[in-house]
């Protein structure tokens, strides 16, 4: 009954907590290097996040364009971060990735061809080239399903419906991992020489949002709690294009392939109103008049259209059109391509967007246009982790995909995700293997670590006070939302720590209903902590970065600091405390720095 | 007039048994059936047990009966349906229920299993693949899928006998057989195992599935029929089966 702390246990090399792309990824991996892999995921297989990306991957594959290539793509990719990406990782990332798509072709996958045959290529925010390869605006699906079946074939154990709660230690070293089935709510520990998190990011924590219930935050905070570095929690990514209308379905993603396919922004006065908010930095490469940003998609030589500046650029430029009251009735832009492409192009690219505005909104965006706003997409920061091996800096974990930390810089590009899941979960598959080769011996799995975990996870059910886990993270996401958003200030951004203490205490008088079978209320209650544990360092961190960066916007601090542009800041948990700190980034060799010249 | 608030009648219960419990919550513009469901869990059974993820059809995670009906909770919007009259939301009824609308959905990820794999032909000299795509635009048709499992709970093979599991894939697999069977790279041939152990010979064509399926993919005429003709080329027609035998092609 509710009091049972009673386990199964399992045993296994090597641990993948996450199943969407990076862990996939990496239990494929993993299992290929010989190691006995498990891979645990909250949802069922192949429902997990990667599965709703749309636009594509972004690999220098050269396909459209022969002058691309990995340093273009690096060079886009750090841009793209506001240079403070971890320029290791950006080159592995732009090196490996056009490998890791053909293995994915090698694998089954079918990606829409070019007409000799390859794979297309299509055009995406801050990327210089036509680089992303994709299935109409369904790659996401495409990709999760071949990875799914090829570790399917593999004969990969695959534990569905079970979340895991926190890491296990022995010493210094991570051992392992425990949790509950979400089926019968019982306990599970799996003792493991290594455990990569592929646990995904932290949107679920803000109110408008384009992720699922699952993503709360788990993976870093477990990996905060195990004593890991976490970096750059500040740089939270609000896409600029979320549907807004009807209320039901605010947040939810509209790809960026629709500004690539020529899709542009107008607000309520029918003007392209991008032009007006061309940052110094890009404007050398962006077009400056409609007649050139529309000659850019006939022909690459031409400067881009501001459409697709980065995210961060775009998302606050639709902010502050809204603001100064040039938005649509409800407080978003119009996203118009029915005027600019034919109803057959739109229906053939975009296939699940007409499928998705016009079950959902009762829109025809072959006849009309789209109203859409930012939404809370992505975590640029999180686990601090090497840029050769993922290895966090807690020996035996690793962490690859939206987890971890350092690729993306300030602000990630549309289609380097994907990506980076392939390339990453791959490295930290292989390297958790070797890691996991070399340990020798069992390791130690203190019961007073389960016994203390377990009581933990019981808890709601015996909270009293008669807290509704529902209403707090309702008002958890509407603080996040208002004080934590896109624009932030350090009067609100104090104010929210104040407000998350309060939630926090709130949390210890959560009483659930029901008993421990498939019980959402119990699971929110648990996701809670997670989910206030990163709303904190976030905040924290922001407040901390007195300047505006990428993601990061200070109205108080509204210009680039380049000194800030010189270090991380880094969040420890110590003693039950969270410190931060500034510290200085790795200084990028010569024969990097000078593609960031050349290809200016 | 729109409603002000929305009746409906939801499943709660387990293995052991459960009725239909009836909920009002407050009407909002736009909403769906899952919005229905997650108001439901806020204010009144925070309990109440629902797979969910996407929220907009991509998923398929949130598959229900609506009024009888196999959808997706997410794409069905609550003024499409009567709001005069309780909503009625139950689990698929396919699957063993494991609680609310939370099934068993598991015989599908074992007959997954059983899928041989993916098995390509050699790479061009310059190591990738070359196809062109109209060859392709058939197998993306049936890469659409979403794993709702809805066309699985509504095929009557299954669907009132439960005994048949053991022999029959189901037409959510029949898709992904056909396309690796039609996947211009794939060397390896299930047609054999299609007729002999999956039950491809079980269907009768009566295009449930493809009725109920969100993607709006052809299951019945382009996965099942074909494949049902391949199998018959392959062991019914001699003259067909000495042709390939000598020039090494596949239909």
């Amino acid at each position: 009954m509710a009091t049972d702390g009673k386990y199964e246990s399992h045993e296994y090399d090597v641990i993948v907590i996450g199943a969407g792309g990076a862990g996939l990824r990496a239990a494929i991996e993993a299992s290929a290097q010989g190691a006995k892999t498990a891979l645990i995921c909250k949802s069922l297989l192949g429902k997990a996040h990667t599965v709703m990306a749309e636009g594509g991957i972004a690999a220098a594959m050269g396909n459209i364009y022969p002058e691309d290539n990995w340093k273009v793509h690096f060079r886009d990719t750090m841009r793209g971060g506001k240079l403070l990406n971890n320029w290791r990782m950006a080159q592995i990332h732009a090196q490996e990735a056009p490998a890791r798509v053909l293995e994915l072709e090698e694998w089954g996958a079918l990606f829409d061809r070019t007409k000799d045959g390859r794979i297309l290529q299509r055009d995406f925010g801050g990327h210089r080239y036509a680089r992303l390869a994709h299935v109409g605006d369904r790659t996401g699906l495409e990709m999760i399903r071949t990875l799914q079946q090829h570790a399917v074939h593999k004969g990969i154990d695959v534990f569905m419906e079970c979340t895991i709660a926190r890491l296990l230690k022995d010493g210094d070293k991570v051992c392992g991992a425990f949790g509950y089935w979400r089926e019968s709510g019982r306990f599970i520990a799996f003792r493991s020489k290594a455990v990569v998190l592929a646990t995904g990011g932290v949107g679920k924590a803000w109110k408008i949002t384009s992720n699922s219930w699952e993503y709360t935050g788990d993976g870093i905070a477990m990996a905060m709690d195990a004593g890991a570095d976490l970096i750059d929690m500040e740089m939270v990514q609000f896409h600029p294009t979320g549907m807004v209308w009807p209320p039901s379905v605010r947040g939810i993603l509209v790809t960026e392939g629709v500004r690539g396919d020529g899709g542009t922004l107008k607000n309520s006065e029918n003007k392209r109103f991008m032009f007006n908010y061309i940052p110094e930095f890009f404007r050398a490469e962006t077009a400056e008049t409609e007649k050139e940003a529309d000659a850019w998609y006939e022909d690459k030589k031409n400067r881009r259209t501001p459409d697709l500046l980065p995210r961060d650029e775009v998302a606050r430029a639709i902010n502050a059109e809204v603001k100064a009251g040039r938005g649509t009735a409800h407080g978003g832009v119009f996203l118009d391509i029915a005027s600019r492409r034919s109803a057959d192009y739109i229906q053939k690219r975009l296939p699940s967007m007409y499928h998705q505005f016009k079950e959902l909104a009762g829109v025809d965006i072959t006849k009309e246009a789209m109203e859409v706003g930012p939404t809370c997409h992505y975590i640029m920061g999180g686990v601090r982790v090497d840029g050769d091996t993922t290895a966090t800096t807690v020996p035996g974990l690793f962490a690859a995909g939206e987890v971890a930390a350092g690729l993306h810089g300030a602000n990630r590009l549309g289609g380097n995700s994907l990506s980076d899941l392939l390339v990453f979960g791959r490295r930290a598959g292989h390297h958790a293997a070797e890691y996991a080769k070399k340990l020798t011996g069992r390791a130690a799995v203190g019961e007073d670590q389960i016994a203390a975990v377990s009581q933990e996870l019981l808890a709601p059910f015996h909270g009293e006070g008669g807290e509704n886990p529902y209403s707090i993270h309702m008002e958890l996401q509407d603080c996040m939302q208002s004080l934590v958003g896109i624009i932030r200030t350090e009067s609100e951004l104090k104010k929210a720590l104040g407000e998350i203490d309060r939630f926090k205490e709130r949390t210890k008088r959560i009483a659930v209903e029901g008993n421990r079978q498939y019980n959402p209320g119990w699971h929110l209650a648990l996701d809670l902590r997670t989910m206030l544990a990163i709303s904190e360092a976030c905040t924290r961190s922001a407040l901390e970065r007195k300047e505006s960066r990428g993601g990061h916007t200070r109205d108080d601090y509204p210009k680039t600091d380049p000194n800030l542009g010189k270090v991380n800041v880094v969040i420890r948990k110590r003693n039950g405390e969270l410190t931060l700190t500034q510290e200085a980034r790795p200084e990028m060799p010569d024969d990097l720095k000078q593609l960031l010249e050349e290809q200016k | 007039m729109a409603a002000e608030e929305f009746v409906m009648q939801v499943w709660r219960g387990d293995a052991a048994g459960g009725a239909f419990k009836e909920y009002r919550v407050p009407a909002g513009e736009g909403m769906v059936v899952l919005d229905v469901i997650h108001a439901i869990q806020a204010r009144h059974a925070s309990d109440l047990a629902v797979r969910w993820n996407c929220k907009a059809g991509k998923c398929g995670s949130c598959s229900a009966e609506i009024n009888g009906k196999p959808r997706l909770m997410c794409m069905t919007r609550m003024n499409s349906l009567d709001t005069s009259e309780p909503i009625t939301v139950a689990p698929m009824k396919t699957f063993p229920l494991i609680r609310d609308l939370v099934t068993d959905v598991s015989f599908n990820f074992e007959m997954a299993k059983r899928v041989p794999a993916f098995k390509p032909r050699p790479k061009e000299a310059d190591g990738t693949y070359r196809m062109q795509q109209e060859d392709i635009d058939r197998v993306q048709e049936f890469h659409k899928c979403i794993e709702c499992f809805l066309c699985q709970n509504v095929c009557h093979v299954i669907r009132d006998h439960d005994e048949n599991k053991r022999y029959f894939a189901g037409p959510r697999l029949f898709v992904r057989y056909a396309a690796l069977e039609m996947h211009p790279l794939d060397t390896n041939d299930r047609r054999e195992l299609l007729k002999e152990r999956m039950g491809l010979g079980f269907c009768n064509i009566t295009k449930c599935c493809t009725e109920v399926c969100p993607e709006h993919i052809h299951i019945t005429d382009n996965a099942i029929i074909p494949l049902k003709e391949r199998v018959v080329d392959e062991f019914y027609d001699p003259l067909a089966r000495l042709v390939r035998k000598i020039t090494g092609k596949k239909s």
